[in-house]
């Protein structure tokens, strides 16, 4: 019988030898990988308790999430430099959601966030230096540099957007058109749990249930609206039942593989014509809300240390693949060092690449210049204003 | 597209400077090139306050708005603070200190909910209470806009004047700052001067500041008081401590002067490069604005320029350029000109081109910029001129 790949390369890492090698002749190619409770609202039963991971699954979820917080770290040294100015709000903590639920989901389901995007921005394909080419402003960026941190778009990806809530009806409409179209695509609705008090969330919730949208609603809840704690904003803080009669799930999202059964059984729900449902992740964020905020003013160091130490999401999936005996500690090695190049390289590419031309300030405000004035302009006090397209 | 501006000056000291210095040509690359080479610098000038308003403290901005809701704290028992993060002192430090002073009762935050809050905010000034509700940014002031124009805008008139909600105030930081963006820059004070029923305040500097917020919080129409954030800190007063109030519904003539109305820093170069006397006049309150004193200066000067950082359609200069020249056609020598944001949504990186910048930012540039400026005055089309001296949205 023909070995499996990673069986010779179990064994070709056995050849190589050398001392501090984790030497195993036994690395699987799969694992049965247990998740981490889930908690239900109005649903007889829940996502699997077990999952099957294969190696090289586990290996893409590790770059990913490794990818996710160096590109994070890298974004937060640029914006110390002032390469980067306005607002930046990071997902470092949060990488579990993003790849977990991506590993899921397919390039065809919608998804749309709010403003900590940087990190989905990322999973839905747009590659290291694009996103932090956006961020330091160059016409590399995803958005031609025109949107910055919270305006980063891709195929599919609707965003990136900076009205905290905005995005949820948003999301409601995109699901609606899946749903017209008989596309069999749901459409992933994330927003955070200071949005979660947002009125439109609730019109958006009313009417993804009154007319069966495939919608998953996502709360991303890292337990603090910017310096507000959630018991000091919400008179429920069970993000997973406030839609009532929407279904809900409440998930440990520092667990990718428990995020991804998650989000299975969601996309299944959804794709099966039952309608929206909600879930609520609960996760972290190590740094403050953005980069004005110090994140210490609110919470304690110790807090953030010991979600670091304890719960963060990359190093405990690390440490599953080890002792699941899926991946080689020295291929993790591996890839930490690729992922560290790859981001250093984005990193001088968003420092050195162009910026856009001047004349983007006023394209694109309309699509193109209206058919009954041919000599458009964009109105301004300059005399070099250009026409609309 | 090459543009010989010296050509088209007219008017007797325009013209002995140009003659001085010869054609000066402009083509859209070198234009582009000398824009996105400055950034915006802002430079406030300081004022001082009437002696007989007593004892002072040199405050900036956010903390002259805090020492006029300490006044109305400790005066009126009725009075409210509340907002986004407002009770650990707000995120631009506007509250801080009044929840220990005078109580979480009284100094609270909401949810992040702007349609609820100014809602909640009216009811609360319809029941009686002196309400000071905050926006975080006037930028997220859009879900509440409904309950603005239909709600409290109407409450007297539709009732009859049996209810009303005078007792409101809502402030909200406006404008750019350097670093905004789409969603912390904008100047939204053009939608709300199309509201009959509220008025609305902008003011220029820490001391005018107190006085028109006492003024809006006393006043018995709702009000919407919007303070450009880029002042919070660079506006540095002796700010008198105790509280006093300032004229709703006047405005501020700023400098004396004979041939045109300009910003500060371009009435000061104006003066000294082109030998042109600018009357500078801050408008202070946008909606009921000050017809008189405004008509009064066009009618001596014959020339009005109008700036503020809102997109140019629509904006509020569109209202003023449109009574100025109504009521004081025979009067003008020339066009009524405005000076304002492009019409596009406020830009990520292209701040400084989009922006009006300072005068000050250009010192190699200075004659030609202020050769733009006085071609400006033939009515021709020139560059964008002072940046935000102080609110160049009230500011005319």
């Amino acid at each position: 019988m023909p070995l499996s790949s990673s069986a010779i390369r179990a064994n070709l890492l056995l050849l190589r030898g050398g001392g501090g090698l984790f030497v195993s002749s036994r690395l699987a190619s799969s694992a049965v990988l247990s998740t981490r409770p889930y908690k239900l609202h109005k649903l007889e039963s829940g996502p699997a308790s077990e999952a099957q991971v294969t190696s090289d699954e586990a290996r893409k979820y590790y770059r990913d999430m490794a990818t996710v917080r160096r590109m994070e770290t890298a974004a937060g040294n640029l914006y110390k430099e002032k390469a980067i100015r306005g607002f930046c709000h990071l997902y470092s903590g949060q990488e579990a959601c993003c790849v977990g639920m991506e590993a899921v989901l397919d390039r065809n389901d919608p998804v749309i966030t709010a403003y900590r995007a940087h990190g989905w921005t990322y999973t839905r394909g747009v590659p290291v230096k694009a996103v932090l080419s956006e961020l330091t402003g160059r016409a590399s960026g995803c958005a031609k540099g025109k949107g910055g941190s919270m305006h980063m778009y891709n195929h599919n990806f609707y965003g990136g957007n900076g009205i905290v809530g905005a995005q949820v009806p948003l999301g409601a409409g995109i699901a609606f058109a899946q749903k017209y179209r008989e596309d069999k695509r749901v459409c992933v609705t994330l927003y955070g749990d200071g949005a979660a008090n947002q009125g439109q969330v609730f019109e958006a919730f009313n009417m993804a249930k009154l007319w069966d949208l495939p919608c998953i609603f996502v709360c991303e809840n890292n337990k603090y609206g910017m310096g507000t704690a959630v018991e000091r904003a919400a008179a429920s803080t069970a993000y997973y039942t406030r839609g009532d009669y929407i279904p809900g799930l409440w998930v440990d999202a520092m667990d990718v593989i428990t995020v991804r059964e998650a989000t299975r059984f969601a996309k299944d729900w959804c794709l099966s014509g039952k309608g929206p449902i909600l879930l609520e992740m609960e996760t972290y964020r190590y740094h403050g809300h953005s980069m004005s905020d110090p994140g210490t003013s609110y919470r304690t160091r110790e807090e953030v240390q010991s979600m670091r130490q304890m719960r963060d999401p990359i190093a405990s999936f690390r440490q599953t693949l080890l002792t699941a005996e899926l991946v080689a500690e020295e291929e993790l090695k591996e890839i930490d060092q690729s992922v560290r190049k790859e981001v250093d390289e984005a990193v001088q590419a968003a420092k050195t690449n162009a910026v856009p031309d001047p004349k983007e300030l006023y394209t694109n405000v309309y699509s193109q210049p209206p058919s009954g004035q041919p000599n458009y302009r964009i109105r301004g006090i300059d005399q070099f204003t250009w026409s609309a397209n | 597209l090459k543009l010989p501006i010296a050509s088209l000056l007219l008017g007797g000291s325009c013209r002995s400077l140009a003659a001085r210095l010869g054609p000066v040509c402009l083509d859209a690359a070198s234009f582009s090139r000398r824009r996105l080479s400055f950034g915006p610098q802002f430079v406030y000038t300081p004022e001082s306050a009437d002696k007989s308003l007593g004892e002072t403290s040199r405050m900036n901005l956010f903390q002259a708005v805090t020492s006029a809701l300490d006044n109305t704290l400790a005066n009126d028992p009725s009075a409210v603070v509340f907002g986004e993060d407002v009770a650990f002192g707000g995120v631009f430090r506007c509250t801080v200190g009044l929840k220990d002073k005078y109580g979480k009762d009284r100094v609270f935050n909401t949810p992040l909910s702007e349609q609820g809050i100014v809602g909640f905010a009216i009811g609360h000034a319809v029941a009686g209470a002196t309400t000071v509700a905050e926006i975080q940014f006037g930028d997220y002031i859009f879900p509440a806009f409904d309950q603005i124009a239909n709600e409290a805008s109407k409450y007297r008139y539709r009732s009859g004047n049996h209810f009303n909600c005078g007792s409101l105030t809502v402030r909200a930081p406006i404008g750019a700052v350097g670093h905004g963006a789409l969603y912390h820059s904008q100047s939204p004070e053009g939608f709300f001067a199309h509201l009959p029923g509220i008025k609305v305040v902008i003011p220029r500097g820490p001391i005018q500041a107190k006085g028109l917020l006492l003024a809006c919080i006393n006043d018995p129409d709702p009000c919407f008081y919007f303070e450009p954030k880029i002042l919070y800190r660079s506006a540095v007063e002796d700010v008198p401590v105790n509280g006093y109030v300032l004229p709703i519904g006047k405005a501020e003539v700023l400098i004396e002067g004979s041939d045109v109305h300009v910003l500060r820093e371009v009435a000061r170069l104006a003066q000294s490069e082109l030998g042109v006397s600018c009357e500078l006049i801050d408008m202070r309150t946008i909606l009921p604005f000050d017809e008189e004193t405004v008509y009064a200066s066009v009618c001596k000067t014959g020339r009005c320029l109008i700036a503020h950082e809102a997109p140019l359609t629509g904006g509020f200069g569109a209202e003023l350029a449109a009574s100025v020249q109504e009521h004081c056609f025979l009067n003008l020598e020339a066009p009524v000109r405005r000076v304002a944001g492009h019409d596009t949504p406020f830009p990520h990186i292209f701040e400084n081109f989009y922006l009006p910048i300072s005068a000050a930012a250009w010192p190699p540039s200075k004659i030609s910029l202020v050769i733009e400026l006085a071609s400006n005055w033939t009515g021709w089309c020139s560059e964008r001129l002072v940046y935000l001296f102080s609110a160049s949205t009230s500011v005319l």
